[in-house]
């Protein structure tokens, strides 16, 4: 028994966290639980050195002093302030009043403003909540085919996984060891790529099918002319002006993504501030789920630490380096079978047990098998998504079905009854979304170039490059014990220090811009 | 008689998180302004100060280690519930009963012991950063195990509600604060539809 025990104590170890997942418990608890144990098992067994466990606390100071996580609760925050200060529901307002018109402009508007969201609030759940509310009545009101409304609703919902400035991205650079204005710039293309690519399935069903997306009726575009164009500036401007402080900074590597979020949210305040929206109560619930979100996010990869701990120092990590690097296939037999079992295993974990779990035993594994770690970020992220459209079990739908009508309601302009939408309507209509996001996978697996060619600056002296990547994380792991305060707190400094270090040669703004313009044809 | 006690002693757990949780959150707003202006002076000014860009992360260790038991309080720290959303309430609470006994109280006490002297040493030693105009270290260090005994005084009561609730003393209290997370603007939206 114990003989079995000590030769499979990585698998077993493994099979235990699934089981105990599934249980429902806090995920965070039951990972850092199932790391402890079985390390007290593994002294127990002579595998393991108890000092093992005095590195405990220093982890948990690793990730305290971490500059990058720091961001997440920035641009948590920016999007909390933006979404309920009413800013999505003016731009959905404003947008469906510019494209009403046009055959399925309701749904272009809903595509339009789901990639802006994305641009700034970066939460799949806002997004997805927000737009099934406002949005949905409205499309249901003038005849939109109910599949196809709660469809590029959950759609463009999920453009938040995978548009700058995600959390997603934030934290899957994290994880890998690269840096996320790199992050940022490799998902730019494929998530324009896949907004375009809502766009015309919307275009050829408004074309073949004119009843399932109307345009607005003449009494219905209450707003026109100069008007119109005048709101159009107001409302446009604002969160656009924002997106550019924000990303833009982080892009040309003015900004650390850290410093990029604080501003991006005190932008968010003054913005609220200035449409007379900013309340105490409204301040006060931003600043609440806030402080929930990153608990619960931190607390997950402060779980995950103390599980890797113990799954490393019981050589888990070779276990699973071994079992993908003995795929037939190379790279092309890992990349599938890791996108197989992360679209599987998105569909039972949130995107951060994901991230915290499994990223950190692939990314050293595709390292060694010569992929490149922003490239596999971003189709990860990529791929994740797909999991969170499709159907039973996709979150954007579950948040997409607890904001849609479930029973019939009276229309709140004509009065008239409505019809409620069927779960079935939502499942459906994500087919043909979930069919374009397989499809964009596949294009981010045939074309990494569609990734690695948005890297300015890995493409400018890759040898100066290498120094300045920090350690990523499951390589300081092996160096156990050694994680002195100051050096992982230094992790996260020279991380911003790197940043900081590089504008010497791209301190000329005009140079910078030349090259971005070289880059951009 | 006891559960009566131990009732009272969890309510009075509830109230501290809460407490705590109420007045840590505006920590976030300090976050944002100071890391704001940091960015800014260092561009602007091209000043740069040690001191206060560790404050940026002192800040952060402080909002998610002492929210730790107040998220907990609110149910929200992530659960997977593909399997647990078809069991009955009575399964659900003797899966944390457990959960809290075998996963949360040991892990957290061991963290807690691990962390406490360290926070003891800095104390004594009065270390300081070793960036130039840093901080000192202990107030960081005593975050740790601050955030973890929060978290397990807060283990303690949930266990209590759970026993209470499966002895038929009281509702389920997972029920108050049920919902995925992230989800607080729907509740605030429903209401205003």
């Amino acid at each position: 028994m114990s003989a079995f025990v000590v030769a499979n104590i990585a698998p077993l170890m493994f099979a235990a966290l699934v089981v105990f997942l599934l249980l429902g418990y806090p995920v965070a608890f039951a990972l850092a639980a199932i790391g402890l144990s079985f390390g007290f098992l593994g002294v127990q067994f002579g595998l393991l050195h108890p000092v093992l466990f005095q590195a405990l606390p220093e982890r948990v100071f690793g990730i305290m002093a971490n500059d990058t996580l720091l961001a997440v609760p920035f641009f948590t925050f920016m999007g909390l302030i933006l979404e309920r200060s009413g800013m999505a529901e003016d731009l959905l307002d404003t947008i469906g009043q510019l494209f009403g018109p046009v055959r399925g402009g309701l749904a272009y508007a809903v595509i339009f403003v789901g990639a802006l969201l994305a641009a700034t609030t970066g939460v799949v759940a806002a997004s997805v909540i927000s737009m099934g509310l406002i949005s949905l009545p409205i499309m249901l009101r003038y005849g939109y085919d109910r599949r196809l409304a709660s469809g590029v609703i959950a759609a463009s919902g999920t453009l938040a996984q995978i548009i700058p400035p995600s959390l997603v991205l934030i934290v899957l650079a994290d994880q890998l060891g690269r840096s996320v204005g790199d992050m940022y710039a490799g998902a730019v293309v494929p998530g324009l790529l896949l907004t375009a690519l809502y766009a015309v399935l919307v275009s050829i069903i408004a074309w073949s099918v004119p009843k399932a997306a109307p345009a607005l009726p003449a009494d219905a575009r209450t707003i026109r002319g100069l008007k119109l164009a005048r709101r159009v500036v107001f409302v446009l401007i604002p969160p656009l002006a924002l997106i550019f402080l924000v990303l833009g900074t982080i892009f040309l590597g003015i900004a650390t993504p850290t410093e990029g979020g604080a501003m991006g949210a005190t932008g968010a305040l003054i913005l609220a501030l200035l449409n007379r929206r900013l309340t105490l109560s409204l301040l006060k619930q931003a600043m609440n789920t806030t402080a929930k979100l990153t608990s619960f996010v931190i607390f997950i990869l402060v779980g995950s630490t103390v599980f890797s701990l113990t799954f490393r120092a019981v050589n888990g990590d070779l276990w699973v380096e071994h079992l993908l690097t003995s795929l037939p296939g190379g790279q092309i037999g890992f990349l599938v079978v890791v996108n197989l079992l992360t679209f599987v295993l998105a569909f039972f974990l949130d995107f951060f047990e994901l991230a915290f779990i499994i990223v950190p035993l692939l990314g050293p594994v595709a390292d060694k098998l010569g992929i490149d770690l922003i490239w596999f970020g971003v189709l990860l992220g990529v791929n994740m998504q797909t999991s969170f459209m499709h159907p039973p079990f996709g979150f954007a739908l579950f948040y997409l079905r607890s904001v849609a009508p479930a029973k019939e309601y009276p229309d709140k302009v004509t009065g008239k009854p409505m019809a409620p939408v069927t779960t079935g309507q939502i499942y459906w209509g994500a087919v043909p979304f979930v069919l374009i996001q397989l499809v964009t996978v596949g294009i981010v697996i045939a074309f990494p170039s569609l990734v690695t060619g948005s890297l300015t600056r890995t493409t400018v002296d890759p040898s100066k490059i290498e120094i300045q990547v920090p350690t990523p994380d499951y390589e300081r792991d092996r160096l156990e014990g050694e994680s002195s305060p100051d050096s992982s707190t230094s992790k996260g400094n020279s991380d911003a220090a790197a940043k900081r270090e590089k504008p010497p040669e791209e301190s000329n703004p005009a140079e910078e811009l030349e090259r971005l313009f070289k880059q951009s044809k | 008689m006891t559960m009566r006690l131990l009732l009272t002693l969890s309510r009075a757990i509830d109230w501290l998180n809460e407490r705590v949780g109420r007045a840590v959150l505006w920590l976030v707003l300090v976050m944002v302004l100071v890391s704001a202006g940091n960015a800014v002076s260092r561009y602007a000014l091209n000043l740069s100060s040690n001191a206060w860009l560790e404050l940026q992360w002192y800040l952060f260790a402080a909002v998610f280690l002492l929210c730790a038991g107040y998220t907990l309080l609110h149910n929200e720290h992530v659960r997977i519930d593909v399997v647990s959303s078809h069991l009955s309430r009575r399964t659900r609470a003797w899966i944390d009963v457990f959960g809290t006994l075998l996963f949360l109280l040991p892990m957290s006490i061991c963290i807690l012991w691990l962390s406490w002297p360290i926070f003891l040493k800095a104390w004594a030693s009065g270390e300081i950063s070793s960036n130039a105009g840093g901080l000192i270290r202990w107030p960081a260090r005593l975050l740790v195990p601050l955030g973890f005994l929060l978290l397990t005084v807060q283990g303690i009561s949930e266990l209590i509600k759970r026993i209470a609730f499966l002895r038929g003393l009281i509702p389920d209290p997972a029920e108050s604060h049920a919902g995925p997370p992230l989800e607080p603007l729907r509740d605030e939206q429903d209401a205003n539809r």
